[in-house]
């Protein structure tokens, strides 16, 4: 989509407003309009965007950015680098077990990416790591949910744990846990089916498969594209599970993914990774300051 | 939100309800606007009125932007009929498929379905689970063939033993991409090439979870692929899907069904009124 971006947008404000002679303090207030819309149009959640706001009001009024030379430059870099600061300056590492198995969870809603994410998330670490890491298919709702997971592991060469769907999805867990004891795996990856997390019934399933492995890892993975109802999702998910990581996926569409703050802003947990494809490769790790040039489309 | 008596937070509010449904910055402020135009206008206070007021305006907003077009499905008079399903990844192509291809049989139709997403690992189990659990047949080829070729077999099938419907699934695509979107085109011409009329419907699924995005999803879908109809899923969740009324604000592309879960019965034709009656859902409960 041709949204403009940030610094063309408040160069558009400024250049009205010097047209009257100096920038004032109310002028601040056209620019604060402008972040606000720049923020809602890449779907950032609106009470988010309030926060922001003025948050970054605050500031730009402190720095006495008004006196500068170009305010345009040096509101953009508060809004940047606040936007960074939210999102959490670094990138965080997965959490590791101190003895194996590391234990992942994925848990999201319907189609949001995480069985393909748990593939891609298994072949990183068999890369990167030499990891030896086993995928338990506990999905056992979705058609065809378990052939997918069976496919994605013979692609990338990891072993998939699997009982059918006939069976209580806990009990395929626990029975894939004492598999990769028996295996010495050092890695589970369990792949949970797609819930809202309003369904009482199946977000209790995540509590009990949660409360039975202990995950080192629970991953919310959230579709990037998502709009206002990111902050719903995610705190729905995180008061339920106590998440601890957020995998963002395909980013490598055109959204602006405004989704990233907002979730980030209401759970406060990092972002670790986004999906950036739909090949087995395509995982990397999440860099907030590019998310932030990427919401504020620079 | 409750409100009682009108004044500039009640008109902040209708404008954050609808932010927050998706409906879009500019969208949310001209509809807010409008309202307030005819709400001041009437010096109307009554809170009941006032509601009535903003559901019928959003109504009429959604229905005036397509007055001759309606949510059914376009059949063909003779011979069968193919409807292609587009849309980006995870959004329910497949599922929507299933569930329409139930309907359509239970009144009657013989029904097949074209398992053209070669790509995504079990997409063709899952369609033939549908197939399955519907009683209709699903032609397919081997992993990672060429799409094209799987609906022209599906579409020969189809003429020659007298299917009413082809309901053909794709694999999901970016619309940034290029390439697959052509993969697209490519499929709606071996379909036209076969019978001269069809696909009669292009389905755009969309999540109604999606933000902004949408819009360009519809965009650039339109551009490519000449989509006929919409089909919003997972209306079930706490998203409002309001992005759907810029939609057919500025593409005059209207909605045919909702998906409202995710089993076989969950479908249902899109009705402007409960669409409508759902972005409100809060905003408008009277107060004690
Ligand atoms: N372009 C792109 N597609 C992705 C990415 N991640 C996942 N997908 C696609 O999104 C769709 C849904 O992915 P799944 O892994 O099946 O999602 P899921 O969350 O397991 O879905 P359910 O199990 O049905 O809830 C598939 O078509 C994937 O190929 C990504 O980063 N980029
Ligand atoms: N809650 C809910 N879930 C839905 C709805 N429609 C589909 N789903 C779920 O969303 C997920 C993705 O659905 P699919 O039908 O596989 O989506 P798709 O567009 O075919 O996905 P790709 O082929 O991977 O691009 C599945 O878990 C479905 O069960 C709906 O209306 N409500
Ligand atoms: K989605
Ligand atoms: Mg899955
Ligand atoms: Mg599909």
């Amino acid at each position: 989509m041709a949204f403009e971006s940030l610094t063309d947008r408040l160069q558009n404000a400024f250049s009205k407003l010097r047209k009257k002679g100096k920038i004032s303090e109310t002028d601040l207030r056209g620019a604060m309009r402008e972040i606000r819309l720049a923020l809602l149009e890449a779907d950032v959640n609106f009470t988010v965007v309030k926060n922001f706001v003025k948050t970054v009001r605050d500031k730009a009024i402190g720095a006495d950015v008004l006196k500068g030379l170009n305010p345009t430059q040096q509101i953009v870099k508060i809004v940047n680098d606040e936007l960074v600061k939210i999102m959490g300056d670094q990138a965080v590492d997965l959490n590791k077990s101190p003895k194996i198995p590391t234990i992942i969870m994925m848990v999201g809603l319907q189609g949001a990416g995480k069985t393909t994410t748990a593939g891609k998330l298994a072949l990183k670490l068999k890369n990167e790591q030499k990891a030896r890491p086993l995928m338990i298919a506990g999905d056992v709702y979705r058609p065809a949910a378990i052939d997918q997971l069976v496919q994605v592991g013979q692609q990338i060469d990891v072993p998939v744990f699997q009982l059918g769907t006939d069976v209580d999805p806990v009990e395929i867990v626990r029975q894939g846990l004492q598999k990769a004891d028996e295996e010495n795996n050092d890695y589970v990856i369990i792949d949970t089916a797609g819930r809202l997390q309003i369904d009482e019934k199946l977000m209790d399933e995540l509590s009990r498969i949660k409360a039975l492995a202990h995950p080192n890892e629970i991953l919310l993975v959230v579709d990037a594209m998502t709009g206002q109802n990111a902050v719903n999702t995610a705190e729905g998910f995180n008061n339920q599970l106590d998440v601890t990581g957020v995998v963002l996926t395909k980013l490598d569409g055109d959204t602006r993914g405004g989704a990233a703050l907002s979730i980030r802003a209401v759970t406060g947990k990092p972002i670790k990774f986004i999906g950036q494809g739909e090949k087995m490769t395509d995982l990397d790790v999440f860099h907030p300051d590019r998310m932030a040039s990427r919401i504020l489309g620079m | 939100t409750n409100f009682s008596g009108v004044d500039d937070d009640f008109y902040d509010d209708l404008e954050e309800t609808l932010i927050g449904a998706d409906v879009g910055f500019e969208t949310a402020v001209q509809i807010s606007d409008e309202v307030r135009e005819e709400i001041e206008a009437k010096h109307e206070n009554d809170q009941k009125v006032i509601s009535n007021l903003i559901v019928s305006k959003l109504v009429s907003l959604y229905t005036r932007n397509g007055t001759k077009e309606d949510n059914h499905l376009v059949f063909a008079t003779e011979g069968p009929s193919v409807f292609l399903f587009v849309g980006v990844n995870g959004v329910g192509k497949t599922t929507s498929i299933g569930k329409l291809a139930n309907r359509f049989k239970k009144r009657g139709k013989k029904v097949l379905l074209a398992a053209c997403d070669t790509f995504r690992a079990g997409a063709i189990e899952q369609l033939q689970e549908w197939g399955k659990r519907d009683g209709v047949p699903v032609v397919s080829g081997p992993e990672k063939s060429d799409p094209a070729a799987i609906v022209f077999d599906a579409v020969k099938k189809a003429k020659a033993e007298n299917y009413d419907l082809v309901l053909v699934d794709t694999a999901g695509r970016l619309q940034n991409k290029v390439n697959l979107m052509k993969e697209l085109d490519k499929m709606r011409r071996v379909i036209t090439r076969e019978i001269p009329h069809a696909p009669q419907e292009i389905l755009l699924v969309l999540d109604a979870t999606t933000g902004q995005n949408a819009m360009s999803q519809a965009k650039i879908f339109k551009e490519t692929t000449n989509v006929t109809g919409i089909i919003l899923t997972k209306l079930d969740g706490t998203a409002k899907g309001g992005i759907v009324l810029a939609i057919r604000n500025q593409l005059h592309l209207s909605v045919k069904y909702v998906g409202l879960g995710e089993q076989v019965d969950d479908l249902s034709p899109f009705s402007p009124k409960d669409f409508v009656d759902g972005l409100f859902s809060g905003f408008l409960e009277p107060a004690k």
